[in-house]
């Protein structure tokens, strides 16, 4: 490609004026994100009670104890559940980019000034936003009906932080390259809710980890989600859980180097797989 | 005149399709400038190029003196596209859908005034998915100049309105012209590229087989007239005499007399067949 040299270009203006900042711009996606979530009344409703109805039918279902632990069953979910609602970025931007991308949402801002980091931060800071909401309300419940008890370390509250925090950016991370997925925004739903129910039953947010064959823990293993559950079984069930762990412990190392490794590879998925286009628009 | 859009040579090949076979074009700062051509002919594929949507094979082609195949978001904001269809931002209002987007820009104009220009105050408070079609449309195009462009890209803008609702439409178009926005307008209404277009081109089989003012193009202007009456019709390029000649002989009043040059439509149907 040469550049044009026989006619003078319109000139550009001498100082041409300051551009709005990347990070304000992701804040004003978010904004802008959140206030049309919210608009969305049954979507709303359904992500927040979703985790609240399972939380409610499997902690009444399986009230007993667990033997040799002084721990009740809904105290596993409770963690279990706080687990999935960690990973709800993943269903959440898989499913919400490929409908941006479907209804042409993508397709227009592209062709406005705004840097896609900024569309990224806005759905990340979003996403943050409503796992935080749905873990609150999680614990708000679990502690009123289900014998929660917090933790009152603040060891554990760290540790609580970084699962919680490692746990979003690598399940939105994933959900973001998982979103390239679907051919359309209609099948988005089914493409990508599947997976995600299949990887909660294999990796211990509805069935406890050790009832499960160890063929199917050790595919749980490459996702994120089972080691989330595993950090924050060892946040909310401390040291009296230890013994439900097939590892007989809560292997916090690995849950960070895995976390960690999402974080990487799905940032690298994104960079690698990431369309702004839909199929069919070549 | 300065140049707003320069194209040399530009091709683009789709697997065994060439959409695009080696178009030049030049369109000057000011102009509205009509892009026609039926579909499939390489027209979109064209405008998309210089939107900066799509990459090229090959040729030159300048925007606003950038290349848009490497697109900056300086560049970016002195370009304004109207998408041909758009079934986002639903659930934000008018107002604040306007607004969210003047933040995107260095120097927006005054989204109030903006909606105003559209003709949209009285659904500023409403949500994009109440309104009808047409008011999305102007949602569109409030959303392609909020950021003050000194180029408008317009797809098809007008597919599915009622007349009356075309009519207003164009009228905003016209408005933005004279502030001085350069506007690349595609249409199938011909009698659109007629309304708005100082000059046209079309578009087929990846060529421009026609360039012109929308009243000359493809010899409108020196095209025989075809002069019809009760009883019989005739073709020439005098008709003012055939008319006269035809008063003579009915002593006055002719009976169903119509004087008709080529429209628009018959020249295009012309070139986009030959």
């Amino acid at each position: 490609m040469t550049q044009i040299t026989t006619t003078p270009p319109v000139s550009v203006p001498a100082a041409s004026p300051a551009m709005p900042s990347t990070l304000k711009l992701g804040l004003s996606r978010a904004a802008a994100e959140t206030r049309m979530f919210f608009r969305q009344r049954d979507a709303v409703i359904f992500t927040f009670s979703f985790p609240i109805i399972l939380l409610a039918i499997f902690g009444s279902i399986f009230s007993d104890g667990l033997e040799g632990t002084g721990l009740t069953v809904s105290q596993l979910y409770v963690a279990g559940l706080i687990g999935s609602a960690t990973m709800t970025g993943f269903q959440n931007l898989g499913i919400g980019i490929a409908m941006d991308r479907d209804d042409g949402t993508l397709r227009r801002l592209a062709g406005t000034p705004l840097p896609p980091v900024a569309y990224f931060t806005g759905k990340a800071l979003n996403t943050l936003f409503i796992s935080s909401v749905q873990v609150a309300i999680l614990l708000a419940i679990g502690v009123a009906l289900f014998d929660l008890d917090l933790p009152s370390a603040v060891s554990d509250w760290l540790t609580f932080a970084w699962v919680f925090v490692l746990g979003v950016l690598g399940s939105s991370l994933l959900g973001i390259a998982v979103s390239s997925l679907p051919r359309s925004g209609k099948s988005a739903s089914a493409v990508i809710a599947m997976p995600f129910v299949v990887l909660q039953f294999i990796s211990g947010v509805f069935i406890p980890v050790r009832e499960l064959p160890e063929w199917l823990t050790q595919i749980a293993a490459i996702f994120p989600l089972k080691w989330m559950c595993q950090g924050f079984r060892a946040v909310f069930l401390g040291e009296g859980g230890v013994t439900l762990e097939p590892a007989n412990s809560y292997e916090l190392g690995r849950v960070a180097l895995v976390l960690g490794a999402w974080v990487i590879g799905g940032l690298v998925l994104c960079l690698t797989t990431f369309r702004w286009k839909s199929r069919s628009d070549g | 005149m300065t140049t707003a859009v320069k194209v040399r040579g530009l091709t683009k090949r789709y697997g065994d399709v060439q959409a695009v076979g080696g178009i030049d074009l030049d369109i000057g700062a000011g102009e509205v400038f009509a892009i026609l051509g039926p579909n499939g002919a390489g027209k979109s594929t064209t405008v998309e190029i210089l939107e900066g949507y799509r990459r090229r094979d090959s040729g030159e082609v300048s925007v606003l003196g950038t290349d848009p195949g490497r697109p900056t978001r300086e560049w970016r904001s002195r370009v304004g596209i109207v998408l041909q269809t758009a079934g986002d931002v639903g659930t934000m209002t008018v107002r604040e859908t306007v607004r969210h987007f003047a933040g995107y820009y260095p120097l927006p104009r005054d989204p109030d005034e903006v909606i105003e220009r559209v003709g949209l105050t009285e659904k500023t408070g409403k949500r994009v998915s109440e309104l009808s079609g047409g008011q999305r449309r102007r949602v569109d195009v409030a959303l392609g100049v909020i950021g003050g462009p000194e180029l408008l890209f317009l797809d098809e803008p007008t597919t599915g309105f009622d007349p009356e609702a075309r009519r207003r439409f164009w009228e905003l178009i016209q408005g933005l012209a004279h502030q001085g926005t350069t506007i690349v307008l595609t249409t199938h209404y011909l009698d659109e590229a007629e309304a708005l277009a100082d000059r046209v081109a079309v578009i087929a089989r990846g060529r421009i087989v026609a360039e012109g003012e929308p009243s000359t193009l493809g010899g409108r202007a020196t095209a025989k007239a075809t002069v019809r009456w009760a009883g019989g019709s005739v073709e020439t390029g005098t008709p003012t005499r055939t008319v006269m000649e035809l008063t003579r002989r009915f002593d006055g009043e002719v009976p169903e007399l119509t004087v008709t040059r080529p429209s628009l439509e018959d020249v295009y149907l012309n070139l986009i067949e030959s």
